[in-house]
C-alpha cells in the first residue's frame, strides 16, 4: 500500500465521519439535559436540503451551513414545543420528527435532483496542503475543523463551565434543579435547539462534503448511528470521536476493498454494507460493558418534566 | 428588636382543601421554633410560602419588621432564608462541590467556593470531602451537604423540614449541636417535625397546626409529649393494648443463613442473616435506610428467591426456593416499603389490587376467572375495618392519599390472616391516629397466633410494637434480644455499625 493510498483513505475516513460526529455531539448535549430526541435523522435531512438549496441558489458555502443550522433549530423547536411545553412523549415525538423531516426534505427537494453544486474547498490555502503529509493535517474543509473544535468545546462546556453544570444537573434530577430555582424547560429548550443546529450542520455535510447533489434520504441512516453512538460512548465526547471515526474507517475500508479486488472483495457486498454498523456497535458495546459506564447516563433521560406544584 | 419572621393571616387554598387557614405566628431572632402537626396539617405548604416556592392567597409575611413578598426561592435566599428539605434536592452523579455550586446564586470560582465550604465545615464540625460523588454518601452525609449549602449564604432563618426522619440517634445529636450553635449566633431556626421528644429537647417555642389552622403556640419544655400529640390530633390518644405477660408459642418463621446477591448499583444485599420468630411474636428490625432492608424484604416475600430451600422455613417447611405466590399459599404475606407501584398498582381499582395479593388465600379466582363479587366484598371490609378514606372498592389506588393507601394495604394483608406477616415501614407517612390503629391491628394479629416481622426506621414505633429487636447494618443483622433489654444509645450504635463509629470519631 502506498503512502498516497493511505493518505487518500484517511481523507475519506474524515469525510465520512464528520457528519456523524457533529450530529452525535449535538445529541449528546440534548441527552445530557435529560431529553431524548430521536429526530436527529429528520433534522439532518432538513439541514441537508436547506444547505443544498441555498448553495444552489447563492453559491455561498458558509451561508448554506448557516441556513442549515437555522433550519435544524427550527425543526428541533417543533420537537421542543411538543415535548417540553406540551409534555408529549419524547420517543414518539422524535420518531414523528424523523418521518416529518424525511417527507419534508423530499418534498422541498423536488426538482433539485441531478443538479450539481460544487463541494466545499479546503479551509487552508492550497500551498499549505501541497505535500501529502501536510494534506492530512490541512487539507480539509472548515466543517471538519469545526467538528474537532466542537468535541473539545462540548467537553469543556459540560465539564468546566457553570452553564454546563446546570445542564447536567437538569438532566440528572429535574425536580431538584427546579426546586433550587433553575428553569428546567428553558435549559432543555436551549439544549434541544443546540442539538437541532448541530444536526442541521451535520446534514449540510452531505451536499457540501460528500456528494455535490441532492438525493432523497441522502443521510442514509447516519442520524440513527449518531443517536446510538451517544449511548454506546457513555455520553463522553472523546469516546464519541473514537466511535464516529471507527464507523468512518470501516465504511471506507469497504470502498477500498471492493476497488482493490484483493482477497477482501470475496466478502459479500451486503456484509460489507452492514460492517460499519456492526463494528461500531460491537466495539462500543464492549466499552460500555465496563462498570462505570451506566453511571454516566443522565438519570432523567426521556422523562417528561412534570413539576408537582 | 423586631421579630425575625412574622406571619399574619396566611391563607392558601388548594382545589378541595384549605391548606392554610389564617395562620399567624412570629419567630424571634436566635429562636428555635418548632412547627408541629400531622401529615396534611399544612406545615409543608406554609414553609413553601415562606421560601417562595408557593404564594399565599391572602395574608402578610413580615421579615425583620418589613412586609415582604417572596416571589421565588432565589428571593428568599437573598433575604437570608435558607431551607433544608426533607427529600434532598441533590444530584447523585455530581460531586459535593458541584452540588453546592448549583445551589449558589452568586457565581463563585470553584476554588474560592471550595475554600469557603471547608471553612463552614470546620466551623460547624460538618466533615465531608468536597470531591466525593453524592451517590457514595450516606443519608446523614447528604444532609450535611444541604446544611452546608444553606449555611454558605449566612442565613438569618434556617428552615429544616423533618430533618431527622432518616438519621441515627447519634447523627441526630450531632445535628442538634450544629443547630444550637447556629441559634446562639443569632440565626433563627424553623424546625418542622412530628417527633415530639426531639422538639422537647431542642426547641424554644412550638406552633401546632391541625387541618390548616393554628391550634396552639406553646413552650415544649413545659408540655409533655402526650399533651402535644393530643393537640396535634385534636383528640385523646389511644394506647396500644398489649396483653401483659403473654407467652410465645413454638418457632414459626425460621430464617437460616439467608444471603442475597447485589442487584442494583447502590442496593445493599442481605449477608448471612439468621433469626427466629415464634408464634405470637412481633420481631422488629431497626436500621438506617439503605442498609439492606429492601433486599431482606424481597428475600422474605419471595421476590428474590434463595438457592437454599431451607434458608426460610415456616412451621418446618422449607419455602426458600418458592416465589411470592407460593409463599402466600403457605401463609407468608408481605408489605413492601414503596406502596405505590410495588405494594399496589396505582391505576388499578382497590378491588383489583385485592385480587393481586389475596386471590389464592381467599378464593377470588376460580378456574382462571376472577370472582369480582368476592373481591369487592373483601375490599369493602378492608375499607370499613381500617377506616380507609376512599369512595369505595372501585376507586383507584392512585387516587388515595399516601396514608390511606397504607391503611388499605396493611388491611388487605392483615385480614388475610397470614401465619407470617412481613411489613416494611407500616406507618410511614400515616398520621398518629391511623398509626395507632395499624399498630393495634398488628398486635391483635400476633395475639391471634401469627408471627410478624416489622422492618422500620422509626425507633419509637419499634420500641412500642416489637417484642424482640435486631438491628440491620450493611446487610448484616445483629443478634436479636427482647426489646426492653436495649437502650436507645445501644440501638443507635448498632444502627451506625462500624461505619458510624468511625465517622463519629
Amino acid at each position: 500500500m502506498t503512502s498516497e493510498l493511505i493518505i487518500a483513505i484517511i481523507v475519506t475516513v474524515v469525510g465520512a465521519s464528520t457528519p456523524i460526529l457533529i450530529a452525535a455531539l449535538g445529541e449528546l448535549v440534548v441527552e445530557k439535559s435529560g431529553v431524548l430526541n430521536l429526530g436527529v435523522e429528520g433534522m439532518m435531512l432538513v439541514g441537508a436540503i436547506t444547505a443544498f438549496v441555498v448553495l444552489f441558489t447563492t453559491g455561498n458555502h458558509y451561508l448554506a451551513i448557516l441556513c442549515a443550522a437555522g433550519a435544524g433549530v427550527a425543526t428541533s423547536l417543533i420537537f421542543g414545543f411538543l415535548t417540553l411545553s406540551l409534555s408529549a412523549n419524547q420517543t414518539a415525538t422524535g420518531l414523528a420528527l424523523t418521518i416529518f423531516g424525511t417527507g419534508f426534505s423530499a418534498l422541498a427537494g423536488q426538482g433539485y435532483s441531478a443538479r450539481p453544486v460544487t463541494l466545499m474547498g479546503p479551509l487552508f490555502p492550497a500551498d499549505l496542503a501541497a505535500h501529502p503529509i501536510w494534506r492530512v493535517l490541512f487539507g480539509y474543509s472548515a466543517l471538519v475543523y469545526f467538528s474537532f473544535a466542537m468535541v473539545i468545546g462540548v467537553w469543556w462546556f459540560l465539564k468546566k463551565t457553570r452553564a454546563g453544570l446546570i445542564l447536567r444537573a437538569v438532566g440528572e434530577n429535574d425536580l431538584s434543579a427546579h426546586s433550587i430555582g433553575y428553569s428546567v424547560v428553558g435549559v432543555r429548550y436551549a439544549a434541544v435547539a443546540f442539538g437541532g443546529a448541530m444536526a442541521g450542520i451535520a446534514g449540510a455535510c452531505f451536499p457540501l462534503l460528500l456528494t455535490p447533489q441532492w438525493a432523497e434520504r441522502m443521510t442514509a441512516g447516519r442520524g440513527w448511528i449518531a443517536v446510538a453512538l451517544v449511548v454506546f460512548a457513555s455520553w463522553r465526547p472523546f469516546r464519541l470521536l473514537a466511535g464516529a471515526y471507527l464507523f468512518g474507517l470501516v465504511m471506507t475500508m469497504e470502498l477500498y476493498a471492493k476497488a482493490s479486488g484483493g482477497p477482501l472483495s470475496v466478502i459479500p457486498a451486503e456484509l460489507w454494507a452492514a460492517m460499519p454498523y456492526l463494528a461500531t456497535v460491537v466495539v462500543l458495546v464492549l466499552i460500555s460493558l465496563r462498570r462505570d459506564a451506566s453511571s454516566n447516563a443522565p438519570a432523567c433521560l426521556g422523562r417528561p418534566f412534570l413539576p408537582t406544584n | 428588636m423586631p421579630n425575625r419572621l412574622e406571619l399574619s393571616g396566611i391563607t392558601k387554598q388548594f382545589p378541595g382543601v384549605l391548606a392554610n387557614d389564617h395562620v399567624s405566628f412570629a419567630v424571634k431572632p436566635g429562636e428555635i421554633h418548632a412547627l408541629l402537626g400531622e401529615n396534611g396539617a399544612g406545615k409543608s405548604t406554609l414553609v413553601k410560602m415562606i421560601y417562595g416556592i408557593m404564594q399565599p392567597d391572602a395574608g402578610e409575611i413580615r421579615w425583620n419588621g418589613e412586609p415582604v413578598v417572596v416571589p421565588n426561592p432565589k428571593a428568599a435566599r437573598k433575604l437570608g432564608i435558607g431551607m433544608v428539605f426533607q427529600h434532598f434536592s441533590l444530584f447523585e452523579a455530581l460531586t459535593v462541590l458541584e452540588n453546592i455550586a448549583l445551589g449558589m446564586d452568586a457565581k463563585i470560582p470553584s476554588r474560592e467556593l471550595e475554600a469557603r465550604i471547608r471553612e463552614v465545615m470546620t466551623a460547624y464540625g460538618l466533615l465531608l470531602d468536597p470531591h466525593r460523588t453524592v451517590a457514595t454518601l450516606s443519608v446523614g452525609e447528604r444532609q450535611r451537604i444541604e446544611i452546608v449549602r444553606a449555611l454558605l449564604l449566612n442565613p438569618q432563618l434556617l428552615i429544616m423540614d423533618e430533618p431527622t426522619s432518616v438519621l441515627t440517634p447519634q447523627e441526630v445529636e450531632q445535628l442538634f449541636t450544629v443547630l444550637r450553635k447556629l441559634a446562639a449566633e443569632g440565626c433563627s431556626i424553623l424546625y418542622i417535625s412530628h417527633k415530639l421528644h426531639e422538639i422537647k429537647a431542642l426547641c424554644d417555642t412550638a406552633t401546632i397546626l391541625r387541618g390548616g389552622k393554628l391550634v396552639d403556640t406553646c413552650d415544649p419544655k413545659l408540655e409533655t409529649s402526650r399533651s402535644m400529640a393530643e393537640k396535634m390530633i385534636g383528640t385523646g390518644l389511644k394506647d396500644i393494648v398489649k396483653a401483659e405477660g403473654r407467652g410465645f408459642g413454638p418457632p414459626k418463621l425460621l430464617v437460616n443463613r439467608l444471603s442475597t446477591s447485589r442487584t442494583g448499583h447502590f442496593d445493599v444485599p442481605v449477608d448471612d442473616v439468621s433469626f427466629t420468630v415464634r408464634t405470637g411474636e412481633i420481631f422488629g428490625i431497626a436500621g438506617v435506610a439503605g442498609n439492606g432492608q429492601n433486599a431482606l424484604l424481597d428475600a422474605l416475600s419471595g421476590e428474590i428467591r434463595s438457592e437454599d430451600r431451607d434458608a426460610i422455613t415456616i412451621d418446618g417447611k422449607g419455602i426458600g426456593m418458592m416465589g411470592t405466590t407460593e409463599r402466600r399459599r403457605h401463609g407468608l404475606c408481605a408489605v413492601p416499603e414503596e406502596r405505590n407501584g410495588h405494594a399496589a398498582v396505582g391505576d388499578f381499582t382497590l378491588s383489583d389490587n385485592s385480587v393481586l395479593t389475596a386471590r389464592d388465600r381467599l378464593g377470588m379466582v376460580v378456574m382462571g376467572l376472577i370472582n369480582s363479587g368476592a373481591a369487592k366484598t373483601y375490599t369493602g371490609k378492608v375499607i370499613a375495618d381500617f377506616a380507609v378514606k376512599a369512595l369505595g372498592p372501585a376507586s383507584t389506588a392512585g387516587s388515595l392519599s399516601g396514608g390511606n393507601l397504607q391503611k388499605y394495604i396493611m388491611g388487605r394483608e392483615i385480614l388475610q390472616k397470614p401465619s407470617v406477616l412481613v411489613v416494611s415501614q407500616p406507618t410511614w407517612g400515616v398520621d398518629a391516629g391511623a398509626a395507632a390503629a395499624i399498630h393495634q391491628a398488628l398486635v391483635d394479629l400476633a395475639a391471634a397466633g401469627s408471627a410478624i416481622v416489622v422492618i422500620s426506621q422509626d425507633l419509637d414505633e419499634l420500641r412500642t410494637l416489637s417484642d424482640t429487636l435486631a438491628v440491620i447494618n450493611m446487610g448484616r443483622l445483629s443478634p436479636a434480644r427482647p426489646v426492653r433489654d436495649f437502650s436507645v444509645d445501644e440501638i443507635g450504635l448498632l444502627m451506625g455499625g462500624v461505619h458510624g463509629t468511625v465517622e463519629a470519631a
